[in-house]
């Protein structure tokens, strides 16, 4: 029951803190616009792993990286 | 390979990564300040510190929010543009990384809300302590990533792996504590406090122009001046551990960093100069249009001793001088060995699909017999090893001159401070301030000794930046590059005129 009681002020404490932000909204808003531009359209869009969006097994990546490194 | 694309991605992971690098050091050294305030506060039960330690509180989650994730597009880099590179090195680089994001990442994401959300709601010490954590949190999340950084200046405690073509861990701790990794750990998070020293002392200083919160601001200044001049202290003797290292592990660096051509005993050190631009390693043109120089400095500092040997760049192209180990290799000769590994590789993957086990055994010997040289094997001619010269000499002098303008700083900082000077002297409170960008520029600086100074190496000796990038349009990273720039404008933009404003809406009243 302790634990419990310790948990939910725990949680309380988010949730309240969250909502009594006065100087801290703006900044959220900030991280959020910021993470979506990063996860959504930078790392979608313009930054998808070239070994994984080419070859599907760990076999094929080294055969390719292998290839890259002695070929020349 | 296009060298184009190799500049640009070069160029946009360096935007990134100096992007990144203006909030890290911020939140480090606030990070101390704000801690220690805090415990002034545990200790004396003052509200004074109370009210002193939230307003830096504050500005450490404005510079925490704007800054936090911008280093994880260079994890997006990393599997895009050097795509060789990333599969190359294995879990070596990704371990130090997932503990980063794992163990770190959560410490600071709890003790942060308890930090922020907790005043009222927990204990003086559990706050205190949460406060520590959070600053411990980022401090560790910086020995991660300072320990996969240590280890492309210095690649120990793995093996290469032909079969994957990948580089496997066999002793964590030879990468954890590898006195590279140690040292540029102290190195940079003591920068990190000094430049934060710097950021309190400015900023509280324009309080005292402004004539408001001279009480907040002499404390601020007091904890700040002691925690800058610790720092800049320490910073000299790391310092001179990092040359050390670097003269032992990377010479070309140093010689790049001192813009040494030829070597010798009783090397003098450039306190200032100015290079010759059209020096070539192999003519016998002077390097130095003007310089000034202290008889037998560089070899005292690199090691130790007044006459010890130190080479220069065209010794190290040409070998011959002594090392520890015999007589130094030269470039030519490590091109050489190189290539035999790259072609060892190829032949061992070759039998090893025609199943020639016999081959692919001689062949592998071969191969980790010329490892050590793998990535001279993509050179054509020695000069290519060469970095750039006048980049890595006047970044290198800018940080020293930088750091010995901090010295000053903070020593008068303190003494004023003790003197009760400081809020009479509005000529060095203007100083103060205008050494914030200073402590940036510094910041920066040693950035750009250390990076720019390891090329063309993404790996020392190991494998050079032409063969660890990944073969895609140079438009898609032109594209990049200018998208980052705009958004990165922004984003700065946006943190300086957040902050602006919290700065000069002042501390907060507290309520006993």
């Amino acid at each position: 029951m302790k634990n419990k009681g310790t948990f939910s002020r725990f949680i309380s404490m988010y949730v309240d803190g969250f909502k009594n932000m006065t100087w801290g909204r703006p900044l959220w808003i900030l991280i959020l616009i910021k993470l979506f531009i990063m996860f959504a359209i930078l790392k979608v869009f313009f930054f998808p792993n070239f070994l994984n969006s080419r070859f599907d097994t760990s076999e094929e990546k080294s055969e390719y990286v292998s290839g890259k490194l002695t070929k020349r | 390979m296009d060298t184009t694309l190799i500049d640009w991605s070069r160029a946009q992971f360096a935007l990134t990564a100096m992007y990144h690098w203006l909030f890290v050091p911020l939140t480090l050294g606030l990070g101390l300040i704000m801690s220690l305030m805090e415990t002034m506060y545990y200790r004396t039960g003052d509200l004074k510190w109370k009210r002193t330690a939230k307003f830096w509180i504050k500005i450490f989650g404005i510079n925490f929010a704007v800054g936090v994730a911008t280093g994880i597009i260079l994890e997006f880099e990393f599997g895009t543009n050097w795509s060789n590179y990333s599969w190359f090195v294995g879990d070596i680089f990704g371990a130090p990384l997932a503990i980063e994001g794992i163990l770190a990442f959560f410490m600071e994401a709890t003790f942060i809300a308890v930090m922020f959300f907790g005043w009222d709601r927990v204990s003086k010490g559990f706050h205190l302590a949460s406060t520590w954590l959070t600053t411990l949190g980022a401090t560790i999340s910086a020995l991660w990533i300072l320990v996969a950084n240590a280890w492309m200046q210095f690649p120990d405690g793995m093996t290469f792996n032909p079969d994957t073509v990948r580089n496997e861990m066999v002793n964590f701790w030879a990468v954890l504590l590898s006195p590279v990794a140690i040292n540029k750990f102290f190195h940079t998070v003591l920068s990190g406090w000094m430049l934060g020293a710097a950021f309190v002392t400015g900023i509280s200083c324009w309080f005292l122009l402004k004539k408001r919160e001279k009480v907040f601001s002499s404390d601020s200044i007091k904890i700040a001046s002691i925690v800058g001049l610790v720092s800049i202290l320490l910073l000299i003797w790391t310092g001179d551990g990092s040359s050390q290292q670097v003269a032992e592990k990377q010479p070309m660096k140093l010689a790049a960093m001192e813009g040494l051509y030829e070597g010798g005993n009783g090397v003098g050190i450039v306190g200032v100069g100015i290079l010759a631009p059209d020096k070539q390693y192999n003519d016998n043109k002077d390097p130095f249009i003007f310089n000034i120089s202290i008889p037998k400095g560089l070899s005292l500092l690199t090691t130790h001793d007044l006459n010890g040997y130190v080479p220069g760049i065209k010794n190290l192209i040409e070998g011959g001088y002594p090392t520890k180990d015999g007589q130094a290799l030269s470039v030519a000769q490590k091109i050489e060995k190189g290539k035999v590994a790259v072609s060892s590789l190829a032949k061992y993957r070759e039998a090893k699909k025609i199943g020639d086990e016999v081959s692919a055994v001689e062949a592998k010997a071969v191969l980790n017999e010329n490892f050590d040289y793998f990535g001279y094997g993509y050179f054509n001619s020695p000069e290519e090893v060469i970095p750039n010269v006048p980049m890595v000499f006047y970044s290198f002098r800018i940080m020293v001159i930088l750091g010995c303008y901090f010295l000053l700083l903070f020593a008068l900082v303190y003494y004023f401070t003790v003197k009760k000077k400081l809020e009479n002297l509005k000529w060095f409170q203007w100083i103060c301030l205008w050494s914030i960008p200073l402590a940036y520029i510094a910041s920066q600086a040693g950035w750009i000794v250390a990076e720019v100074g390891r090329q063309p190496w993404a790996i020392q000796d190991i494998l050079p930046v032409s063969a660890a990038i990944s073969d895609i349009d140079v438009a898609s990273v032109q594209l990049t590059f200018f998208l980052f720039l705009v958004l990165f404008t922004i984003l700065l933009i946006a943190e300086i005129s957040i902050m602006t404003k919290h700065i000069k809406s002042g501390p907060e009243k507290i309520n006993s």
